[in-house]
């Protein structure tokens, strides 16, 4: 467990789980072995990586970047996952879980969407392997995230918006959820961060482990030792799982998962399940969510749509409970200024999501030691240029 | 209550499995309509639940209101988050239950997180038992997951009902029917909860296989919204549960009187129908 593997029946200590209608029982079964068979098959791993390589660009680059460093007073290396295919790292999990829909016959593709960049990420996938592509999105989001959608059509995908609820992120996964209980024989659903039902959490773990495994590679190469922090956002919790797998054995190194506190953890306008959500299950795991005394789910809130969710995948609250890593968090203001900071400092306009993950540091400064950090900048910016720019304008 | 009939959930199951019987005697398959507890607000809803016990029910199944009900499609999921703006909470639901319990059995349609992240099972169970609830149905707790859960519930006297899909496998049918208690809950087609123009052409098949390997009754959901297709439905089960239809009625009526009079029409409709047909053989 220490590993950060999965007990048996999908339990992280006591998260995950399958709580889920019984017709979804096979479908997730027939994943379940899908992925174990797929992940020591050679030619399906071979393709996997023939992809990564000539398809995302992976390696992605592990940069040294000097003006933050200087700012900071400490080393400060960027895991470049916004110089990956599409601008994020959510291509890793999808053109995995793509290639997998295609051995399981699957020829329909379902996604959920907040940011735009993991409905992106699907489209790209199936565009590639001529997949039918449907990916439900809040109508919220798909109002102050517009670039991806406009990507999205151009893909060939279909975007459905949801209009339930806060019309955001969680009714985007519990619109797809259902499309998924209506048309399972034909369809995947390729869930875009490590939380959702047994083998989802495990699955979206092992395909994005790649960030910190090329990341750890690349640390040692470049200092000849690890680094004293690894840092990165948490919304469903992806870009940091994959950043901090390989680095789980490594007692002496901090991690450092980051949660959107909005409008402040002490408000009821944030996304902060780990630090201020009760145990919960929403989307067919147990983990923290941000609920009331009566189980009902609360709506989040985030100025980045990918943070924007009131859960975080069951393997966190674990590391969590363990005291493996650990869940701070930063403000919508804090996270906007990071966005503009590192824009100047370096020339990289980051997601608003990974802004979190540099207004982290930036507030935290230096380590005092004589090592070095490591942050995960999960994705781009350009999609977040109006949202940040029409803040600008109402303040 | 005895004390080991409710370490089993045995007196939640006997009062159900009378339910059915009584029904058979009748002549006809019972008849389970299903109501949001709360809907549209809890005032308005001990109204619908008396109105259902008055106008031919055999069981009432009530839903507790979730924000995220996976199982359900639009006409459920509104009147869930219709009846929590209207202030329902899970006691509101209980009092629903406790009016109508005495007069025929209840049974609970609760999504795991009203129990997990809610009461905590022995206090759910403790509670809905006070009020008089027969059963439970916990959509989004399949068989094999969180068995502690189930155990806690029927210890409380709950009958915990479970579901079988149109795609359960035929092993794992026969695990399902060895556990069940009250009834077993077919699901009609794969998809969430709403009327359906169409019932598969072989849920036949499959009420009969459950029926062969269920000790309890055998009640089919989700889809059924007209009186021909409870009748079609009730000449192959012992239990016809009727979920969106209803719901819609209250939903779309001329207030709640014009709601509760469209409801009593189709409930008598209904009975009508499901008397006329031949009833499932007796086993
Ligand atoms: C760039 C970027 N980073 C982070 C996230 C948050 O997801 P996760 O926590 O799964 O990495 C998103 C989600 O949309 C994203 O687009």
């Amino acid at each position: 467990m220490s590993q950060g593997e999965p007990e048996v029946a999908g339990r992280f200590g006591p998260y995950g789980g399958r709580y889920v209608p019984e017709t979804l029982i096979p479908a997730l079964d027939q994943l379940d072995q899908a992925w174990s068979e797929a992940r020591v098959d050679p030619a399906f791993t071979g393709q996997l990586g023939q992809l990564r390589r000539d398809y995302i660009g992976r390696p992605t680059p592990l940069y040294l970047a000097g003006r933050l460093s200087e700012r900071i007073g400490h080393r400060i290396y960027l895991k470049r996952e916004d110089l990956a295919h599409t601008g994020a790292h959510k291509i890793n999990n999808a053109i995995g879980q793509a290639l997998l829909a295609e051995r399981m016959g699957k020829p329909r593709v379902i996604a959920e969407t907040g940011a735009g960049q993991h409905g992106v990420a699907t489209a790209t996938a199936c565009a590639l392997l001529d997949l039918e592509c449907v990916v439900y999105m809040g109508s919220e989001d798909i109002r102050r995230q517009k670039p991806n959608v406009e990507r999205m059509g151009l893909l060939g995908a279909e975007v459905v918006p949801v209009e339930a609820g806060a019309r955001t992120l969680k009714e985007a996964v519990s619109a797809a959820i259902r499309d998924w209980v209506a048309n399972v024989e034909g369809t995947h659903y390729v869930i875009g961060s490590v939380v959702g039902p047994a083998p989802f959490p495990a699955l979206v773990r092992d395909l994005q482990r790649v960030i910190g495994d090329e990341a750890r590679s690349q640390a040692l190469e470049a200092e000849g030792s690890l680094p004293e922090r690894v840092i990165a956002c948490v919304g469903g919790g992806s870009n940091a799982i994959g950043t901090f797998t390989a680095f789980i054995p490594d007692e002496g190194v901090e991690l450092i998962g980051v949660e959107a506190a909005g409008e402040g953890v002490e408000t009821d306008r944030h996304g902060a399940s780990l630090s201020a959500g009760r145990v919960s299950v929403l989307h067919g795991s147990l983990s923290a969510v941000i609920a009331d005394q009566e189980g009902q789910i609360l709506e989040a809130h985030s100025v980045s749509a990918g943070l924007d969710y009131p859960g975080v995948g069951p393997e966190h609250a674990w590391l969590r409970d363990t005291g493996r890593a650990r869940y701070p968090s930063v403000t919508d203001v804090e996270a906007v200024n990071a966005f503009r900071e590192l824009s100047r400092l370096e020339g990289i306009i980051p997601a608003l999501e990974s802004s979190h993950a540099i207004a982290w540091l930036l507030a935290e400064g230096a380590t005092g030691q004589e090592g070095f950090d490591l942050v995960c900048l999960s994705g781009r910016g350009d999609k977040d240029l109006a949202e940040v720019l029409g803040l600008e304008d109402r303040a | 209550m005895s004390g080991t009939a409710s370490a089993t959930g045995a007196d939640g199951s006997a009062r159900i499995e009378a339910a059915f019987a009584a029904a058979r005697a009748g002549g006809r398959a019972a008849l389970m309509p299903y109501m949001m507890g709360g809907f549209p607000d809890p005032e308005g809803s001990l109204k619908v639940a008396a109105a259902y016990a008055d106008g031919g029910a055999d069981l009432i199944e009530l839903g507790v209101p979730f924000s995220d009900p996976l199982a359900d499609g639009p006409v459920i999921h509104a009147a869930a988050t219709a009846a929590l703006e209207a202030g329902t909470d899970f006691e509101a639901v209980l009092e629903v239950c406790a009016s109508v319990s005495d007069r025929l059995p209840v049974v609970l349609m609760a999504y795991t997180n009203m129990i997990l992240g809610g009461a905590g099972p022995e206090d759910f169970g403790r509670r809905a038992a006070a009020a008089g609830a027969a059963g439970v149905i916990v959509p989004d707790l399949p068989f094999g997951e969180d068995e502690a859960v189930r155990e806690m519930l029927a210890a409380a006297g709950l009958a915990v009902v479970p579901l079988i899909a149109p795609n359960t496998p035929v092993e794992r049918r026969a695990e399902i029917c060895e556990i069940a208690a009250g009834f077993v809950y077919v699901v009609s087609s794969v998809g969430t909860t709403g009327e359906r123009g169409e019932l598969p052409a072989d849920l036949t098949d499959l009420v009969e296989d459950v029926r062969r390997r269920a000790t309890v009754p055998v009640a089919v959901g989700f889809g059924i919204g007209t009186p021909a297709q409870a009748s079609e439905v009730g000449e192959a089960a012992d239990g016809v549960i009727i979920g969106s239809k209803l719901v819609r009625l209250i939903a779309d009526g001329d207030g709640l009187a014009g709601g509760l009079e469209e409801v009593a029409g189709f409930l008598s409709e209904a009975t009508a129908a499901m008397a006329g047909e031949g009833s499932p053989p007796v086993r």
